[in-house]
């Protein structure tokens, strides 16, 4: 247990030292344009919903759009094949490429063959095959796998590019510059495309009512590789079938802004093969001859071939599961790598399975690899949520890895260990989770029994031995500070002093939400939002309610969170029925109130849990634009430098803190970084703790010099605490009178 | 603004040069649009291309051939995209292979947004010419450490806007 952590921090910390100064910057890059093109664009979420709406429909009727679109292939002149797996697909191609004699096969990229390892299958068959996209055919030469779905070179510098183009090629003047490169490139691979036989590309999209495909792409390859060869060959997994050209729109609008940034790619190809464009023979003399150029329709070539062959591996199994269905609503644009901190560290050598990488590789990987290749990765999902924001289809990315990690700790051997915790554990998972997982899927219990025995429970967690055996046993880093537990509750020392506001005098009511960081730990900013509060005139009440699951969840405890989601509901819902308010400081558990609760509770409860709640410093804005007076309130200092959490930016918290804090008198500056890297355990835990201390310093260096830093989360708050040294407050103390 | 001066904004972002001619004097103005050795795609306006622009070539003199030329059917204001058919007259490899790709179109033909693009490639479709390629500036590649244009594809694009004569 305790050196297969030790291994994957290694190999985290030698990507982290590698790969990741590499891919970092372009991703985070990346990720930069692609909010700049998303506000270029102002119906950016209104296409997102018709493009899964799109999607949602074409997945609900795949069997009959595949039955259309064979039909409409076959009458175009074109062959389809629906391969179950990889090897049928692989035989496929091979078999074709057999038939017709064919040496040499030029490749664009197509994320699908590397799933299928094609290349490997092509070679074994005595097929020459050349990858043609740049950054596949440095990979190839490299004998190295995608770094990132639609970077695959990300990884490489220039400097390795060109060593290693002129270790291979031995030009007569070494290469050196990306131009140099390119032109070479395009020279070498230009011949390979001339002469090829066979040209296999992938598909971005088809459409079955007319038997069109589409292809997004910048660099030209792709074309000629359709074109110039006799024999065309697109391979593509089922999921890419739309019903007709008419569905084309929002994902044009959609798919180049999302992947990186453009408004629209170089070339979006619409083909609807076997094409009209004549076939050319670079060996022959003869002029090339054209038909018409504005003839009433374009009838096939002649000399052209077209096979779709269409890849399931695994696909209709992942269309019947109903938690990761969604997974086939993904086109492959990679903004939920680009958008993830844990992904700009590490890159998708890390951050990835056998073929995919980011966010929605685990729901890819554990649909067509299978539960191992995901498990390798999964837990480096943090359930930030950015990537929500982020995909162009609106998946929900968290959920599908929250999903595959419960699914793990069922599968997963009872752990000789598990008495350690069970005294902690009154959960409702399989006896062979992970202890880790267990014990911080537990923090409610735990955070109640280090209060009660607080602080002598915080004096022993913080010596030596107990340390060292946390490690050990638990997988808890010793570099990490513990949380220091509290001995008076936040709900007690409310119940003591009781509400100030008196009804009468009240111009709202409103619960404050305890969670149990705010209850346990962080008690002075759960005290600092009932001040507030109070100073515009709302009658509070702190109920004694239990965590928001949020803790279990992160784990892959479903089952446990579920049964959070169903008391914490049952605590609040008499006093939304009184009409009070819910008022949240933790933003990880609002955002289990506003996203996570609709999939654990009955879809009213959820809603009506939803609508009643609010971020404490978004609760306040809206007291302050009802009439509410800043002066009540108590003054922060000049300037305010904060950090806004990662699933309060998803739930579009930020301007309000921002707001607020103005309004009271500061200036305000932000950061930009998408998460804190603590995430909840995650930072805790010793596979992942440099990782996560690697991801917050790019937000320390954003802070550097900051006289007041402050922040939301209660793991941000952690973390920078760490970081910056000091006590890092939640804004709302800033705020309080 | 117009249409087409949007769509000539979006082409300046681009870095894609453009002329703007009519149908009288759009062989003058292809003629001093291309570099030789030049190859075209018979226009789909009605005019000819000059001289100077091959329409019978080999795949080798393709190749070799500096300029391309062929019709745009489509404008897209909101991109600068010019929708190239991939016909039976070769708009396809002559628009890709040759390092300078002359695109001509006529000004009645710039829609304003992708939407419409897609609109109207639907109708083509059904209409049985369902080939084409929504270009947008020149080919662009990022793979060999830093933003390099002209790789499989053109280099540079021109777009000649053919307008009504006011006279
Ligand atoms: S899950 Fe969404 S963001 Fe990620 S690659 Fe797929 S479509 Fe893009």
């Amino acid at each position: 247990m305790s050196s297969e952590r030790k291994q994957k921090a290694a190999q985290l910390r030698h990507l982290l030292e590698t790969e990741g100064p590499l891919i970092g910057p372009k991703v985070s890059s990346k990720n930069r344009d692609r909010y700049a093109a998303a506000e270029r664009f102002d119906a950016w979420d209104s296409t997102r919903d018709e493009a899964r709406a799109i999607k949602e429909a074409a997945i609900a009727d795949l069997p009959e759009l595949l039955e259309q679109l064979r039909e409409s292939v076959e009458a175009n002149g074109g062959t389809v094949y629906v391969a179950d797996d990889a090897a049928d697909a692989n035989r496929y191609v091979t078999e074709l490429c057999d038939e017709q004699g064919a040496e040499t096969l030029v490749k664009s990229k197509s994320m699908t063959t590397e799933e299928l390892e094609l290349n490997d299958a092509l070679a074994a068959a005595g097929v020459d095959t050349y990858e043609t996209d740049l950054g596949e055919f440095v990979i190839q030469l490299a004998e190295e796998s995608p770094s990132h779905i639609v970077g695959p070179a990300l990884h490489k510098s220039r400097e390795e590019i060109a060593d290693l183009l002129n270790a291979t090629f031995e030009p007569d003047e070494p290469l050196e510059t990306a131009e140099e490169m390119t032109r070479f490139a395009r020279d070498y691979l230009g011949e390979r495309i001339r002469e090829a036989d066979v040209g296999v590309t992938g598909a971005n999209f088809v459409f079955a009512e007319s038997g069109s495909m589409a292809l997004v792409t910048n660099e030209g390859n792709a074309r000629k590789c359709a074109v110039t060869p006799d024999t065309h060959v697109a391979v593509t997994g089922i999921e890419k079938i739309l019903p007709s050209v008419d569905d084309f729109g929002p994902f044009v609008d959609l798919i180049s802004k999302a992947a990186t940034g453009q408004d629209i790619s170089r070339y979006v190809s619409l083909f609807t093969p076997p094409v009209a464009s004549p076939t050319l023979d670079f060996e022959s003399d003869e002029p090339i001859e054209f038909g018409e150029a504005t003839a009433e329709r374009d009838d096939p070539d002649d000399d052209r071939a077209f096979h779709l062959v269409l890849v399931d591996n695994g696909r209709t199994e992942l269309r019947e599961d109903d938690q990761l269905r969604e997974t086939l609503y993904c086109i492959r644009c990679g903004a939920c790598s680009n958008s993830c901190a844990n992904f700009q560290a590490v890159g998708g050598h890390g951050f990835g399975g056998e073929t995919y990488s980011g966010g929605i590789a685990t729901g890819w990987e554990a649909g067509v690899h299978g539960m191992d290749s995901a498990a390798e990765f999964n837990d480096l999902c943090t359930g930030c949520s950015r990537c929500v924001d982020a995909c162009p289809v609106k998946i929900d990315i968290p959920w599908i890895n929250t999903v595959v990690r419960d699914r793990l700790n069922r599968d997963a051997d009872p752990d000789t260990f598990d008495h350690l915790v069970d005294g902690l554990s009154p959960d409702e998972e399989p006896s062979g989770l992970a202890l880790d997982k267990r014990l911080f899927g537990n923090f409610e219990r735990l955070a109640k029994l280090g209060s009660a025995t607080a602080p002598v429970s915080n004096w022993l967690a913080d010596a030596g031995p107990a340390r060292a055996a946390m490690e050990r046993v638990l997988g808890v880093d010793r570099r990490r500070d513990l949380p220091r537990f509290r001995r008076e509750t936040l709900v007690d020392w409310f119940d003591d002093r009781g509400p100030r506001v008196a009804a009468d005098d009240a111009s709202r009511e409103a619960v404050l939400y305890p969670d149990a960081y705010t209850n346990y730990v962080l008690v002075d900013r759960g005290k600092a939002a009932v001040r507030a509060l109070e100073a515009l005139d709302v009658r509070v009440h702190v109920p004694r309610v239990r965590s928001s699951g949020r803790a279990p969840l992160s784990q892959g405890m479903i089952s446990t969170a579920e049964d959070h989601a169903h008391h914490v509901y049952a605590g609040l819902a008499e006093h939304i029925d009184a009409g009070r308010d819910v008022v949240v400081v933790e933003p990880s558990a609002l955002a289990m109130f506003e996203r996570e609760y609709e999939r654990l509770l009955a879809p009213e409860s959820a809603d009506r849990l939803a609508d009643a709640s609010y971020e404490v410093m978004e609760y306040v804005y809206g007291l302050l634009e009802n009439g509410g007076s800043p002066d009540a309130l108590g003054s922060p200092p000049e300037a305010v430098a904060y950090h806004s959490h990662c699933q309060g930016r998803t739930l579009d918290l930020e301007p309000y803190t921002v707001a607020v804090l103005e309004a009271c008198g500061a200036t305000v500056r932000t950061s930009d970084v998408e998460c804190c890297g603590m995430a909840g355990s995650f930072g805790y835990k010793e596979s992942y703790y440099e990782l996560s201390m690697d991801v917050g310093e790019e937000l320390a260096d954003q802070f550097a010099g900051e006289p007041v830093v402050a922040a939301s989360g209660t793991s941000c708050q952690e973390q920078l605490d760490a970081l910056l040294g000091g006590e890092v407050p939640h804004a709302v103390e800033l705020i309080a009178p | 603004m117009t249409v087409t001066d949007d769509f000539l904004d979006a082409l300046d972002d681009l870095d894609v040069s453009h002329d703007r001619t009519t149908l009288a004097d759009l062989p003058a103005t292809l003629a001093d649009a291309v570099t030789d050795p030049a190859v075209g795609v018979p226009l789909h306006v009605d005019a000819s291309l000059p001289g100077s622009v091959a329409t019978t070539f080999t795949p080798s003199e393709l190749q070799d051939a500096a300029t391309g030329v062929t019709p745009a059917r489509l404008g897209i204001a909101e991109y600068g995209s010019v929708v190239i058919r991939s016909s039976a007259g070769g708009d396809e490899p002559l628009s890709l292979y040759p390092e300078r790709h002359v695109a001509v179109l006529d000004a009645a033909d710039v829609v304003a947004t992708g939407r419409d693009a897609v609109d109207w490639l639907a109708s083509e479709v059904a209409a049985g010419r369902g080939s084409h390629v929504l270009a947008t500036g020149a080919s662009a590649t990022a793979d060999m450490g830093g933003l390099v244009e002209g790789v499989h594809g053109p280099n540079e694009v021109h777009v000649v806007l053919v307008e009504a004569d006011t006279e």
